[in-house]
């Protein structure tokens, strides 16, 4: 920036100046909601979280909200508290704004503020709304407020361009930048196309004219990608910004920018190097940049290979890496340059012979011209010794030998023209009828057809038709013009037409390339575990790279990395490429293949830097090694990466937020457990230690039958808490997920034998049958878990039914289920019993018996848990009769166990 | 009687239960001998040979089934273990590691004293003359009785004292099966001990077998089949056909 006049300050600079202003300690959090166009929700998502953010009791004041009358978010609204606007009169129209002053007298935790780049209107404290918010964060208050991409300055420039639609009301990068969360409210193109018809999406009266042509789905999908790309780059800034706390880099302030271009050329890498050293000098940040011109696509792979080096050098050395893509690259440049606020350029002297300089022109030359108020620093390349030219020299292959026949047909049926038809015709024309048969062969777009078309073209011409007739010799020196105008015609036509093509071929790829970056958004988005964002994100790279593709993920600081989802063949992952994928994962750089890390891999893997760091690796093999080569592939494969990232990062999010809601629930569960532990098993103690302390205090005065009673009862007591403590043991191990059935094939004869075996003593005293048929298949159970369901069922129908009451055990087979079925003739259970029966902690009211003692109502907890570790089900009915009816549904193994075969009665 | 009281060495660390086995076992007639650690129990083992080792299976300082394999080295002094409900693999180990059979706490008398008394008449039959050839019990009024030699099994119900006794028709496997049972009568034998013995190492793990002969054998023994009195299962661990008489 040149200190020359004083003008007008950057809003860079403003900020700057406002920070030293109020050097509060604290200042409050800025969460930015970001959205690539009006209409996909920021509001709605900002409301929401305040809202949420209310209920769990932060003081939330709303300071000023545009719902533009939409009923859904005005509902939003409700029940937070509304700061009432302050009114201004401008010209006799009166204007509502934010008042800030009310704001910052109210002193509320948090307050939501729509729209940061409202531009408040004349007479008020600050010019802008952004500024009121500034103001709001240094008082310590917290903010949350929305953004659309299209107001962020350094994206001002290309937002124009892209849309055509001028954007004045701009927001400086440093607000987003130095924002503690930026949440990306996405919403696909044609989801807001869908909206915006349906007349959701406010747009203001004045702007309709420029409705039409902003929300073209062109329009939408690059402004996603910008949104998309900012997120992505905040998080870089977070993420870099965490690394120098922890002293591994220095993080540079960001309101200074050097840029560097880099050039195929050897010499790059010591350009960049220098004007790393020029950054450092200034405290600036670097940004390398690489602009992909039609003549550029046409490189040697070799020099194509050398510029990715180079970028990835810049990327060690802390810098920014950007490719661009266009015709001129000292434009490309220079625009950049503005639109990030970049003060100095570093180029490299050019290794061009002063013939082509005079050419073509110097890039050098070039840069200087445009660049203005940027200062630029020229530098020579250390040590590398004069640069070989490689000329690539013609290959003869066979899609040139395709192009050679295209053009020679094309000239012979020229020149058979000429000598047949028109044969009375004026040398001029014939010479139009070749210069036709140039540009019909030009319209392939190749190059090499169209120059050797009108290289023959010349030779015909001259041979054939231009007197002496069938010698290339030539009588009139005049035609040497029209042969020099002849081919100078073919040779530009070759070069624009291959140029043209190159751009189309250009702009197609980027297409595609935008394309696949919203499938792969589009297909991220439904994802909501990190398996699924995996195999998603795997199968999408896969389809765009041709390559076996895998997710992996560092867990609880293990050693080795985690597959969690994949495309393609797995196989090529082995122990070593597993190391490299380790080895990306902890230094957050690419490795393997193509990169200057491990480059001996098999494979190459891409670390997945979230908001919160490194989250994982994505591994590739591409089928064709060379895939990867191109600066357009390693960029996508950058955003592709950033996007995986994001999205694992928000899967994970979900997954905490999910494991602490369960946690919640786990520990309300134990705290009513212990309450319930603490009643049930006093009261069998109560009566063990009573009987046991009166026999102990008089021995003598009881007669014999009194012993006995009061000694039964001690037993009984006991055995029942013993009962009671396995099914708190075994509902502990259910509820810590540890129960993992020993399956083994059983017949449901002797689970029904087992599960009644230490009930033996009160059946006896019961009316009690078992109808279980002994043909009934096997099952395939743990048998002592199974034992245990039908025990406590037993114990449930002895304890809830009077003692007259009868109790049957019947099996049969259902259609695809082994049934056991423990009913009674009991008071039964109505409808509400039925339902809440198996829930933890549920105690029979109605039928227990007096005297029954009390269950810990864990009982049919613990037989559902079995049941279902089982894959079957069981439920309470009303039995045939009065009575209750519990039955189990085991599934019906229909691939039955081998058996010895035997003959009956030897 | 001029014969010694049979001597149990006790190997457990709770002072309550060592409390209530000395009480019980001291009444039933036996010398009891404790020890609170593995340690503790394998040296005084060593040193004074007890005519049964009644063996808690979580020591403080070691492993219940440890001290089972230690003791198995280089004595058949017959070990009955102390076990919890739900620790039957713990319980298989121990008898697979030469445990002669197990107790699941919390324990009654009744199954206190019908162990110990099966487990050192088993021991003095090693000793001496093989095998009982020979078997009968009767519960809930139904008698069965096995003769090995003769390769006879017959029930009788004594409710119909007419009835003569029923002789059962038995398959060879059902009988190999039912005399192992017999030759061990009283004491547990884990599925993996019955598998191999009957039907041969290979079929180990096919515990299937074993339910469908069980089976077999219930619904021609017992009354009942799904309520056996005779053939009796230890949930997890195997079978045990009751004390004969």
């Amino acid at each position: 920036m040149s200190e020359s006049e004083p003008k007008r300050p950057t809003p860079d600079e403003l900020l700057a100046r406002m920070r030293e202003q109020s050097g509060k300690a604290k200042r409050g959090r800025c969460r930015i909601f970001l959205g690539m166009a009006p209409g996909v929700g920021k509001t709605f998502a900002m409301l929401s979280a305040a809202q949420r953010l209310a209920r769990d009791g932060v003081d939330v004041l709303v300071g000023v909200v545009e719902t533009h009358g939409r009923a859904e978010t005005e509902r939003l609204l409700l029940g937070l508290d509304i700061l009432p606007r302050r009114t201004v009169d401008y010209r006799g129209t009166e204007l509502e704004e934010f008042d800030l002053d009310a704001a910052l007298l109210r002193r509320p935790a948090l307050v939501v503020i729509d729209e940061l780049a409202h531009s408040n209107a004349p007479g008020s404290r600050f010019a802008k709304r952004w500024q009121d918010v500034q103001a709001v964060l240094d008082a310590g208050i917290d903010v949350m407020t929305t953004l659309n991409v299209q107001h962020i300055e350094s994206l001002n420039d290309v937002v124009r361009q892209v849309t055509g639609v001028e954007v004045r009301e701009t927001v400086p990068d440093a607000v987003i930048d130095e924002a503690d969360e930026v949440e990306l409210v996405d919403l696909p193109p044609d989801a807001l196309i869908t909206r915006l018809q349906q007349g959701k999406v406010y747009v203001p009266e004045s702007a309709r004219t420029a409705r039409e042509a902003f929300f073209r789905r062109e329009n939408l999908a690059a402004l996603r990608e910008l949104a998309l790309r900012k997120t992505a780059e905040w998080v870089d800034v977070r993420m870099r910004e965490m690394q120098s706390e922890r002293g591994i880099r220095i993080a540079w302030p960001t309101a200074d920018r050097v840029l560097v271009a880099v050039s195929p050329s050897p010499l790059a890498a010591t350009v960049v190097r220098a004007a790393r050293r020029i950054a450092a000098g200034m405290r600036a940040q670097l940004v390398a940049v690489y602009v992909e011109t039609p003549a550029m696509l046409r490189l040697p792979p070799a020099d194509r290979e050398r510029v990715r080096q180079t970028m990835a050098l810049a990327e060690r050395l802390g810098a920014d890496t950007v490719v661009l893509s266009g015709s001129d690259a000292a434009r490309e440049i220079v625009e950049f340059a503005r639109g990030r606020n970049v003060s100095r350029i570093v180029l490299g002297k050019t290794a061009r012979s002063r013939w082509s300089e005079l050419l073509r022109g110097s890039f050098v030359q070039e840069i200087i011209r445009r660049s203005g108020d940027i200062d630029v620093h020229v530098v020579r390349g250390d040590g590398g010794g004069p640069t070989v030219q490689s000329v690539a020299l013609p290959q003869f292959s066979e899609a040139r030998l395709g192009q050679a026949v295209v053009a020679v047909s094309a000239v012979s049926i020229a020149t058979l023209l000429g000598t047949t038809i028109l044969r009375s015709v004026d040398l001029t024309n014939i010479a139009m009828v070749f210069l036709l048969a140039v540009v019909i062969v030009s319209t392939a777009g190749r190059r090499f057809a169209t120059s050797l078309a009108a290289l023959l073209s010349v030779a015909a011409f001259d041979f054939f038709f231009v007197p002496p007739s069938f010698t290339f010799a030539v009588s009139d020196v005049q035609y040497l013009i029209t042969f020099a105008a002849m081919l100078a015609v073919g040779l530009l036509i070759a070069q624009l037409t291959a140029n043209f093509r190159r751009l189309a071929d250009s702009a197609r790829e980027r297409a595609l390339r935008t394309g696949e970056l919203y499938a792969m958004s589009r297909a991220l988005g439904s994802a909501r575990t990190s398996e699924e964002v995996a195999a998603l994100a795997a199968t999408r790279v896969h389809d765009s790279f041709a390559a076996d593709a895998l997710i992996l993920v560092r867990r609880a600081n293990l050693p080795q990395m985690e597959v969690i989802g994949g495309a393609g063949n797995p196989d090529w992952l082995d122990e070593r490429e597993r190391a490299v994928a380790g080895w990306a994962h902890d230094h957050g750089a690419p490795a393997g293949i193509g990169t200057a890390s491990l480059p001996a891999a098999v494979g190459r893997h891409v670390p997945l830097v979230g908001p919160r760091g490194a989250i994982g690796v994505l591994s590739l093999r591409p089928r064709d090694r060379k895939s990867l080569e191109a600066t357009a592939s390693q960029s996508l494969l950058g955003t592709f990466a950033d996007q995986i990232a994001l999205a694992l990062d928000r899967a994970e999010l979900i997954d905490a937020h999910q494991r602490a809601t369960l946690d919640a629930d786990r520990e309300r569960l134990r705290s009513a457990l212990l309450s319930s532990v603490s009643h049930d098993l006093r009261t069998p103690l109560a009566s063990i230690a009573g009987a046991a302390s009166t026999l102990l205090d008089a021995p003598n005065a009881f007669d014999s039958a009194t012993k006995r009673e009061l000694l039964v009862g001690i037993a009984d007591e006991a055995e029942r808490l013993s009962d009671l403590v396995s099914d708190l043991v075994f509902a502990t191990r259910l509820e810590a997920g540890g129960v993992d059935p020993r399956r083994e094939w059983t017949t449901v004869q002797e689970i029904v034998g087992t599960g009644t075996l230490r009930l033996r003593e009160a059946l006896a005293r019961r009316s009690f049958r078992t109808i279980v048929p002994s043909d009934l298949p096997l099952v395939r159970v743990d048998a002592v878990m199974m034992a245990q369901v039908v025990h406590n069922l037993v114990d449930n129908a002895l304890r809830h039914t009077p003692p007259d009451a009868s109790i049957e055990i019947a099996a049969w087979l259902d259609e695809s289920d082994v049934m056991i079925q423990v009913r009674d003739s009991g008071p039964g259970l109505d409808a509400e019993e039925i339902r809440s029966v198996f829930n933890r902690f549920y105690r029979g009211t109605r039928g227990r018996e007096p005297g029954s003692g009390v269950g810990l109502g864990l009982g049919l907890t613990v037989c559902r848990g079995i049941v279902e570790a089982h894959g079957g089900r069981i439920w309470a009915q009303a039995a045939l009769g009065s009575g209750a009816a519990f039955t189990i549904a085991l599934p019906y193994e229909r691939e039955q166990p081998a058996l010895p075969a035997e003959r009956e009665g030897a | 009687m001029s014969e010694p009281r049979p001597r149990i060495l006790v190997i457990e660390d709770e002072v309550p239960i060592r409390r209530f086995l000395r009480a019980t076992l001291g009444a039933h007639g036996y010398e009891i001998e404790e020890a609170t650690t593995a340690r503790e129990g394998l040296l005084f083992a060593a040193q004074h040979p007890p005519d049964l080792v009644l063996l808690d299976l979580t020591l403080p300082d070691g492993d219940g089934i440890e001290v089972a394999r230690s003791i198995r080295e280089w004595s058949q002094i017959p070990i009955v273990v102390l076990s919890a409900r739900g620790q039957e693999s713990d319980k298989i180990a121990a008898l697979d590691a030469g445990a002669d059979d197990y107790l699941t706490k919390p324990f009654g008398v009744g199954e206190l004293a019908a162990r110990i008394r099966v487990a050192l008449r088993h021991a003095a039959r090693q000793l001496g003359p093989v095998g009982d050839a020979e078997w009968e019990a009767t519960e809930e009024g139904r008698r069965v009785r096995v003769d090995l030699g003769r390769r006879r099994v017959t029930v009788s119900d004594s409710e119909a004292t007419e009835t003569p006794e029923a002789e059962v028709r038995l398959t060879p496997t059902e009988f190999k099966l039912l005399a192992l049972l017999v030759r061990h009568a009283g004491r547990v034998l884990t599925h993996r001990q019955l598998l191999v013995d009957v039907w041969g190492p290979s079929h180990a793990g096919d515990v299937q077998y074993l339910r469908v002969y069980a089976g077999q054998l219930r619904a021609k023994l017992e009354r009942d089949p799904t309520q056996p009195r005779f053939l009796l299962t230890e949930p997890g661990v195997g079978y045990r056909l009751v004390e004969g008489r």
